[in-house]
């Protein structure tokens, strides 16, 4: 099939990229690093309480591993802004290439580095050992991690395409993201929320991903949100995914 | 022919105002030859080429390029052609030889296939040497080269080139010339635009000439200019632009005048003088100047260029745009 193809030329290229440049890799576990030894300490007294029923870290620590999900693919798009100024998307549009390989090949190097990134934070976060981890409920909870970071990477592919300048992009990014961060629990956990805000969160897919992460890495897998969250960032990712494509197919670079 | 337009419209929505940058173009390209688009910044140039090279929708009117419709069959023009735009399209970190592979196996080779043609193409464009040194490093002309490289790794019958030489210093310019030439010579098509005059004069073999998204003329370097004169009187004069405009058309050799705008710092405008034998013109025009006591501040004698054909259609001239 040219699409899968296509699609794993583009994906090798954006690896070979990354791999050259290890740095970027590492800069984006600083992030959660900072939290997970400046922050982490001071939800410790919160160990059994409502809401961390699971455990002070072993709430927190799934709930990081999302945030930098969400972060390290939301912002991929500048390096797409910096790739269509140079003329490079333009030159692989004029190729016969598939459209949604030259999306799906970007999207897909981003779901990789997630992975491995949340990998290290994991390892690094068990080597504390103030956590226990369920390790088959890790490994589910990559899928949630592949699935926030597709949707997102997707969403900041498009959205570069739509503003074309980093000064518009950094704003965009920052006014989309905190929100949905701030309501998902990842820092504390959305049943310490008032009513009215705990329903703004059932409307958050991030906030499933964030419970659904949890749950899994507290081994509960009879947990709801353990198949409701990849319903709900399935089908959103799927929609986005659409729309990134149809971006990048009609792209006035 | 390789490239036929019909009507080609573009009207683009920019700020809720729709601003027309190309208002129907038509064009007819020939096989095997070097044709230029020519015209000055905002022309249309760009846009044209956008549209006929697949990355752009026409708003209106139709294109067959390579034999397939443009609208239609999209995917089968990308095949054929081959696409270098203004910006390039090579990535710094990424070594030439990485990136032609790269570039060869969207266009559907095999990385074998596509390794060997890498190769042929590194040889053909002197990059031998730096082959495998990441893109950053190179001076411009080395880049330049390397994006033609990248637009003919599949042997496309038509190539396209978006301002080939702008930026770059004269003898890598010279160079990109024999590079369009040496294309030519196997057998690629060529279709360029540019907005120098004396490129499109010497690389062309026909060239359309557009302005404010129209085509005003259309024609071999020379042909276009033979319409204009056979020769062009340029007469500089400080003031009395006005009286020596009536006195000049009123010699019935003189063809045409066009008066240009005086200059603000010295208050002199250049008349000029479209006549079929300009050494015979010469002192017939000096003798009617010092009979109406008028005295030139310069007088230039020379072939039309393709500035003339220009400024005929236009009014205005191509140089005065920079």
């Amino acid at each position: 099939m040219k699409v899968f193809r296509d699609t794993w030329l583009v994906y090798s290229r954006a690896m070979k990229l990354n791999l050259k440049q290890p740095v970027w890799l590492i800069v984006m576990l600083v992030q959660p690093i900072y939290f997970l030894f400046l922050f982490a300490p001071l939800l410790e007294p919160m160990d059994g309480m409502p809401g961390f029923e699971n455990g002070a870290m072993e709430t927190f620590v799934p709930g990081l591993i999302i945030m930098m999900a969400l972060f390290g693919s939301a912002f991929v798009g500048f390096g797409l802004i910096a790739e269509l100024r140079q003329g490079v998307i333009e030159r692989m549009r004029v190729t016969p290439v598939s459209r949604i390989a030259l999306m799906l090949g970007r999207t897909l190097s981003t779901v990789t580095t997630t992975v491995f990134q949340s990998l290290a934070l994991v390892l690094l976060a068990a080597a504390t050992g103030k956590l226990d981890v369920y390790w088959p409920g890790v490994a589910l909870m990559l899928l949630i991690v592949m699935l926030t970071a597709f949707m997102l990477a997707a969403v900041s592919l498009g959205l570069a395409i739509i503003l074309k300048s980093e000064d518009a992009m950094a704003p965009t990014i920052n006014t989309l993201v905190q929100p949905i961060m701030l309501i998902s629990g990842i820092m504390l956990p959305m049943v310490m929320a008032p009513a009215w805000l705990q329903n703004v969160a059932d409307f958050n897919p991030f906030y499933y991903a964030v419970q659904a992460s949890r749950e899994l890495f507290a081994g509960n897998l009879d947990s709801s949100f353990v198949w409701e969250a990849p319903v709900i960032l399935g089908a959103l990712t799927i929609v986005l995914v659409w729309w990134a494509t149809r971006k990048f197919a009609r792209a006035v670079a | 022919m390789l490239i036929e337009t019909k009507g080609l419209k573009k009207t683009f929505k920019s700020r809720g105002k729709e601003v027309e940058a190309v208002r129907g173009v038509d064009l007819a390209v020939k096989e095997g030859e070097v044709f230029g688009l020519l015209g000055p910044n905002g022309a249309g140039k760009t846009t044209t080429m956008r549209m006929l090279s697949t990355l752009i929708e026409p708003t209106e009117g139709q294109a067959v390029v390579c034999g397939h419709d443009l609208a239609r069959e999209a995917g089968k023009v990308r095949r054929d052609i081959g696409y270098v735009g203004q910006a390039g399209g090579t990535w710094g970190e990424v070594t030439a030889r990485e990136e032609l592979v790269m570039q060869g196996r969207l266009y559907g080779m095999s990385k074998k296939r596509s390794q060997v043609r890498a190769v042929e193409v590194l040889e053909a464009f002197q990059l031998g040497e730096y082959a495998d040194r990441n893109v950053k490093t190179y001076s411009g002309g080395q880049k330049r080269r390397l994006d033609i490289a990248l637009g003919i790794m599949h042997e496309p019958k038509l190539l396209f080139l978006d301002e080939p030489t702008t930026g770059l210093d004269p003898q890598s310019r010279a160079h990109m010339w024999d590079e369009v030439r040496a294309l030519r010579e196997r057998g690629t098509a060529i279709f360029l635009t540019t907005h120098y005059l004396d490129e499109a004069d010497a690389l062309c073999d026909r060239l359309a000439i557009i302005d404010h998204g129209e085509i005003v003329a259309e024609g071999t370097p020379i042909a276009l200019k033979k319409e204009v004169a056979g020769d062009v009187v340029a007469v500089g004069v400080a003031d009395r632009a006005a009286e020596a405009h009536d006195l000049f058309a009123a010699k019935d050799f003189v063809r045409e005048v066009e008066t240009g705008e005086a200059d603000p710092a010295t208050g002199i405008a250049i008349l000029r003088l479209y006549v079929d034998d300009g050494a015979a013109a010469l002192p017939e025009l000096l003798r009617a100047l010092d009979g109406a006591d008028l005295s030139p501040a310069s007088i230039e004698l020379h072939r039309p260029s393709l500035d003339d054909v220009f400024l005929k259609q236009t009014g205005r001239s191509l140089r005065e745009e920079k």
